[in-house]
């Protein structure tokens, strides 16, 4: 690593922004297909967070050691191939665990070729950072990713089926809602988790807000 | 090889699994261009012909990469073709009508991204295509991803001015509508057949 290189240091934060401030789901609503459709029940949608995570660590750290030597007008194509070659070994490698897991995922493995999250941290973050910086940060980013369909996948099972990772949580009598289970239960669930997170974030604002009003007399 | 018949795979395409209402893809260009009705169907119509180009073309690839035995090159390939596919819609839109090149701004480029060009690809070649059933899935696919971006538009432009409480203004508002259209398109369930 050359000297010459001026990056802020390596601290929690760069793990941390990815988590929570700059959360993909919550708060970018960036990668919504995946986000949407495999988070039927929380197994599957830590799954998919895991899978996105290696490709997004594997992704970022190429990019970022081959930063210097992709010329820039070949760049989004070069990235592309990098993400597409850690896709496919992830895809074999999900075959080769669970193939239960690889049916009920289905063509969505394939798919995280196409996640915005993973070109937008490559081409904003890895392409510009040191190895240390886009590995911390890609973590950060694939964490946040997970957190975030986990909640929704979480949500969806216990309201659709009346279970957490396949345990029955409620008694025999427990009605399931099927239809959160089915395609417009991702949209309300995740309609309703944007909703909680924009008041949280509006009531958080307001005493700041009133501070700064009476500061400003 | 496939039996369905021709008119079932459109049918099926277009309503009963509606890409974006049922199958979740191609929800980035969905939230982010339905904001306009104007300009929404030509971006449906440009995502369109990318996907019938790359649909074509994807057809090709796999042919060939079943015959030379590398199918595990499969993605990398179907994903060079469809950027290639976004840039020649690209360059034949900038010259036939400048004016909707510059409409469409960043989210032209974007169609590379867009998972609804790549599902069309990888569907047809899971569920063994032959060419003209191809051609048929990705057509109506591409018409049924218009209907949805049309549909959402004229939705979002009747609700600008309504009074919305201001926690639900935005991503959360325009999520709950895509809820309930699909909802609505649950109903297509009992048309055709399922997966």
């Amino acid at each position: 690593m050359t000297p010459a290189e001026k990056s802020p240091p390596l601290d929690f934060d760069t793990f941390l922004s990815g988590v929570w401030r700059e959360n993909p789901v919550l708060v970018m609503l960036l990668g919504m297909c995946p986000t949407l459709a495999v988070t039927n029940s929380a197994i599957n949608a830590f799954a998919m967070g895991a899978a996105t995570t290696f490709v997004l660590v594997g992704s970022g750290a190429l990019v970022s050691l081959l930063r210097r030597l992709v010329p820039g007008t070949v760049r989004i194509a070069t990235y592309i191939v990098i993400i597409a070659s850690f896709v496919t070994v992830v895809d074999y490698l999900i075959q080769a665990v669970s193939l239960a897991l690889y049916a009920a995922l289905g063509a969505f493995i394939q798919l995280i070729v196409v996640n915005c999250i993973i070109l937008g941290r490559a081409e904003a973050y890895a392409s510009k950072r040191p190895l240390g910086h886009a590995i911390v940060n890609a973590a950060g980013v694939g964490t946040g990713f997970t957190l975030g369909l986990l909640l929704l996948g979480s949500v969806r099972e216990i309201l659709g089926a009346g279970t957490l990772f396949g345990l029955p949580l409620f008694g025999e009598q427990f009605q399931p809602w099927v239809v959160m289970l089915l395609p417009p239960g991702g949209f309300f669930v995740l309609g309703m988790w944007l909703l909680v997170f924009s008041w949280l974030r509006e009531r958080r604002g307001r005493p700041h807000a009133e501070a700064r009003h009476i500061h400003g007399h | 090889m496939a039996t369905e018949s021709l008119a079932t795979i459109a049918l099926n395409a277009l309503l009963v699994n509606n890409f974006v209402f049922s199958l979740f893809l191609g929800l980035c260009p969905f939230l982010g261009v339905s904001g306009r009705l104007n300009t929404s169907w030509p971006m449906g119509l440009a995502t369109m012909l990318v996907m019938f180009v790359s649909s074509v073309c994807a057809f090709a690839i796999n042919w060939l990469l079943t015959v030379v035995q590398l199918e595990f090159l499969r993605l990398i390939c179907y994903i060079a073709v469809i950027a290639s596919a976004v840039q020649l819609v690209e360059m034949s839109m900038k010259k036939f009508s400048p004016t909707l090149f510059r409409a469409l701004g960043i989210y032209l480029p974007l169609i590379t991204t867009n998972c609804a060009i790549l599902g069309v690809a990888l569907f047809q070649t899971a569920k063994e295509y032959d060419f003209v059933q191809s051609m048929v899935y990705s057509l109506a696919a591409g018409a049924g991803f218009t209907l949805a971006l049309v549909l959402m538009a004229g939705l979002r432009e009747r609700l600008e001015l309504a009074s919305v409480p201001k926690v639900a203004q935005g991503a959360a508002l325009t999520l709950m509508l895509a809820g309930t259209l699909s909802l609505a398109f649950m109903g297509f369930a009992g048309l055709g057949g399922a997966e």
